[in-house]
């Protein structure tokens, strides 16, 4: 399939996941692929942390108004001051989208509730509120209002069409189901009043595959695997939402030449052999290696067999999801990097626009 | 430095502490050292009990806690079997055949948590009448409080461990903490709910109508306004009926809160925090670090999970620089001679496959090399605050622990003393 196509099925896609699943770095390699083929995207960060910024070289997290990404660098923090409070009206939300551009802002449920309660002409009050400790109240009593605003913003930005494509990094906290079903809990406790239009509104997002769909992302590891089956089949029941592929991060990739067995064989020694015979011809890189060529050489092995036996047990966790929930698994590699930098969410957005190709 | 006779800090702990509580952020494997903690006491002979909050189906299987049971149920803990897995570097298993856990008298307890049915115990413990509790148990705000919250489930696994302590009879209560980003809720969490159940806005509320609109201020009306405006007049009154619910317990909540607070700083109350290498887990606990010192409490010791195997013997002189400039080579000799092969030179191409798998092979290698290195690094730099003995790494398995002899094995990794 068409990689445009593709994500564009939806005009809204909630990126969700455990904690550690690598969620924020899907997010990344997403939009990079989509403004490679084209597309204007606007990432929604809801966490104020600053992963997603750093990946694209910036410093720090995002502010509340939108800024660019890519191409070129994210601005730094400073510069950013001044757009950083949210006011009624929704300051920074029309930075405007341009084709192949990744747009991005942060939007926690604090910036939400504040906008929202100026949006309603409480914005005199709401200063108050926070300093007295009764917005923690408020949201303490009504639990899931903080989630409905926040989703409420996202479904404002869907209706202004504020871009092609619109990303929402999903909250790590708990599970996304709480998340993405706050809305239908709150429908039964308000029977009236703005908060019940608001997450009647959500509801309808979320369960309009057209509008909105669901990517989830895992590990090919037991735990991340059956968290995800219970929380895919949650979310279908309880919201009615669409689930897009399931994205299965850190797979690693097969070794060339089939099965490795680390007991010392003619492989360690045609390995070693090898290792000799660059060093030789090359004199490279330092002379010691050559001596140490065949305890190198079966390390080698053993890190090629431990490698092996990892990845088909990650082939059965991919089975069994497969078997277990059956949604088309688009499968990302494991990067062996210390951080996911603009090169490595490029190879990861390479990996995802093949793997869409193939479906199908 | 550990007490005498112990080799590391959670030997000690195992051996000695009554309570353990285990924390960290949520997919560093806490559920499964917990178990396998609570497991090394019972086979050093102590009474144990390991409270879970989320563990896989197929552990809880093991263990037999499958289903929300909220009371422990024992664990016929059997005897270690030698390891199988073909690689468990850098430690071995240390496995005495034949020595079970009823032999030496240790007992291994465990328990779901069920976040609702222990606050529904708790509201009962502390309510005035039975009316009150069906009062409160009905009320939707309750409802939505007792499970969803977050922060109500750090709350009860506090209030279970509290339990178990006062009245379980156990050597030793190991306790999981819920997998939150803010894994200090189960700290704040018993304070936050006294403070939600005292805040003076709410106690205005429950004044009779009248009287209350002459004593509270312009601002508390506007909230109360604001409330009802926008969240609808059903949540507000909700809200009341949920605060005249509680009306007379807040004392009881307090007095137990302080109760519980106390269990936390007790000189017999170990925290042992597991983390895994990655960089977003040892960012997470080095800030969890630090909060714990704001409230006092020390962590005594570390578990790094899933640390990468060192495959290059000990002493090796060799860099990655020069494994990494090894399969270039060999690769870029590859290419160079996919060039000019000839249909008649077969045994070079032959030879060219077999250099590019020793290429992938030594790349490989060097991948792991490198992430073990700097496992290696993170680990050390988070422990460097404590003392050496309070680090302990277990190595990345080839296996996920799921059954009873993958919990003996990481036992025995954790605690081979014990």
């Amino acid at each position: 399939m068409n990689f445009e196509q593709f994500v564009t099925r939806s005009r809204v896609l909630v990126v969700a996941g455990k904690g550690g699943v690598g969620k924020t770095t899907v997010t990344g390699a997403l939009a990079l692929a989509a403004a490679r083929s084209g597309l204007s995207v606007l990432i929604v960060e809801l966490e104020g942390k600053s992963g997603l910024r750093e990946s694209f070289g910036g410093v720090g997290p995002l502010g509340y108004g939108e800024e660019r990404l890519w191409p070129g660098q994210p601005d730094s923090p400073g510069e950013l001051g001044a757009k950083d409070e949210p006011r009624s009206g929704g300051v920074g939300d029309d930075a405007g989208s341009r084709k192949g551009e990744v747009r991005a802002r942060r939007i926690t449920p604090d910036d939400a509730l504040l906008e929202y309660l100026s949006d309603h002409g409480l914005k005199r009050i709401s200063k108050r509120l926070v300093s007295s400790g009764a917005l923690e109240v408020v949201s303490t009593a009504i639990p899931g209002i903080r989630d409905i605003l926040v989703l409420g913003k996202v479904k404002q930005l869907e209706r202004r069409v504020a871009a092609d494509l619109i990303l929402v990094d999903a909250p790590a906290t708990g599970h996304a189901v709480t998340f993405l079903t706050s809305a239908n809990g709150l429908l039964e406790a308000a029977r009236s009043g703005p908060v019940r239009s608001q997450a009647q509104e959500v509801v309808e997002l979320l369960s309009d595959g057209d509008r909105c769909r669901i990517l989830l992302v895992t590990l090919p590891e037991e735990m991340p695997v059956n968290e995800i089956i219970d929380a895919a089949y949650l979310l279908e029941d309880k919201v009615g939402v669409s689930l897009g592929p399931l994205v299965v991060n850190s797979c690693l990739e097969e070794l060339p030449g089939g099965p490795v067995d680390a007991s010392p064989d003619g492989r360690s020694a045609s390995i070693a052999r090898f290792m000799a015979g660059v060093i030789d011809e090359e004199n490279l890189p330092r002379r010691p290696l050559k001596k140490l060529s065949a305890s190198v050489a079966q390390a080698a092995l053993e890190a090629g067999a431990f490698q092996e036996h990892r990845r088909a047990l990650q082939v059965e966790q991919c089975g069994r999801l497969k078997e277990e929930l059956p949604l088309p698994q688009l499968r990302i590699p494991l990067l062996f990097d210390d951080q996911i930098r603009i090169a490595e969410l490029a190879i990861l957005a390479t990996a995802l626009t093949r793997a869409v190709s193939e479906l199908h | 430095m550990p007490a005498k006779g112990y080799a590391t800090e959670l030997e000690e702990i195992v051996a000695e502490r009554s309570v353990l509580i285990c924390c960290g952020s949520g997919g560093v494997g806490k559920t499964t050292t917990s178990a396998a903690i609570a497991l090394a006491a019972a086979m050093s002979g102590r009474r144990t009990c390991v409270v879970t909050i989320d563990p896989a189906r197929r552990l809880a299987n093991a263990l037999g806690i499958e289903g929300l049971t909220n009371t422990p149920k024992q664990i016929a803990i059997g005897t270690p079997a030698p390891a199988s897995t073909p690689r468990e570097r850098p430690v071995d298993v240390r496995v005495e055949a034949g020595r079970s856990a009823s032999e030496v008298g240790g007992e291994l307890w465990a328990m779901m948590l069920d976040t609702k049915a222990t606050f529904d115990d708790l509201v009962r413990r502390y309510a005035g009448s039975s009316e009150q509790v069906e009062r409160i148990l009905a009320n939707r705000i309750y409802k939505e409080l007792s499970s969803a919250l977050s922060g109500t489930q750090e709350y009860m696994a506090m209030e279970k461990l509290y339990e178990l302590v006062e009245e379980g009879g156990y050597d030793l209560v190991v306790v999981d903490t819920p997998p939150t980003r803010n894994a200090l809720d189960f700290l704040e969490a018993p304070s936050r709910l006294i403070r939600f159940l005292e805040h003076r806005l709410f106690r205005l509320v429950l004044m009779p109508t009248r009287m209350y609109l002459r004593a509270v201020s312009v601002a508390t009306q506007a909230f109360v306004r604001t409330v009802s405006k926008v969240a609808g007049a059903e949540i507000l009154d909700d809200a009341v009926t949920f605060f005249q619910a509680f009306d007379g317990m807040e004392e009881g909540f307090h007095a137990r809160a302080d109760r519980m607070d106390s269990l936390m700083r007790d000189p017999d109350t170990a925290f042992v925090l597991v983390t895994t290498p990655r960089p977003e887990a040892i960012d997470e606990a080095g800030w969890f670090t630090n909060r714990l010192d704001q409230y006092g409490i020390e962590i005594q010791a570390l578990v790094a999970n899933r640390v990468h195997p060192v495959f290059l013997p000990a002493g090796t002189d060799v860099t990655i620089d020069d494994l990494n400039g090894v399969a270039d080579r060999l690769e870029a000799r590859d290419a160079a001679g996919a060039k000019t092969a000839t249909g008649a030179d077969t045994k070079r191409e032959g030879d060219w496959a077999a250099r590019m798998e020793a290429a992938a092979l030594i790349r490989n290698l060097s991948n792991y090399e490198l992430v073990a290195r700097r496992d290696q690094k993170a680990v050390s730099a988070l422990g460097s605050r404590m003392s050496p003995s309070s680090v302990t790494s277990v190595p990345l398995l080839t296996e996920d622990v799921h059954d009873l002899q993958g919990l003996h094995r990481l036992a025995g990794l954790l605690a081979p003393g014990c």
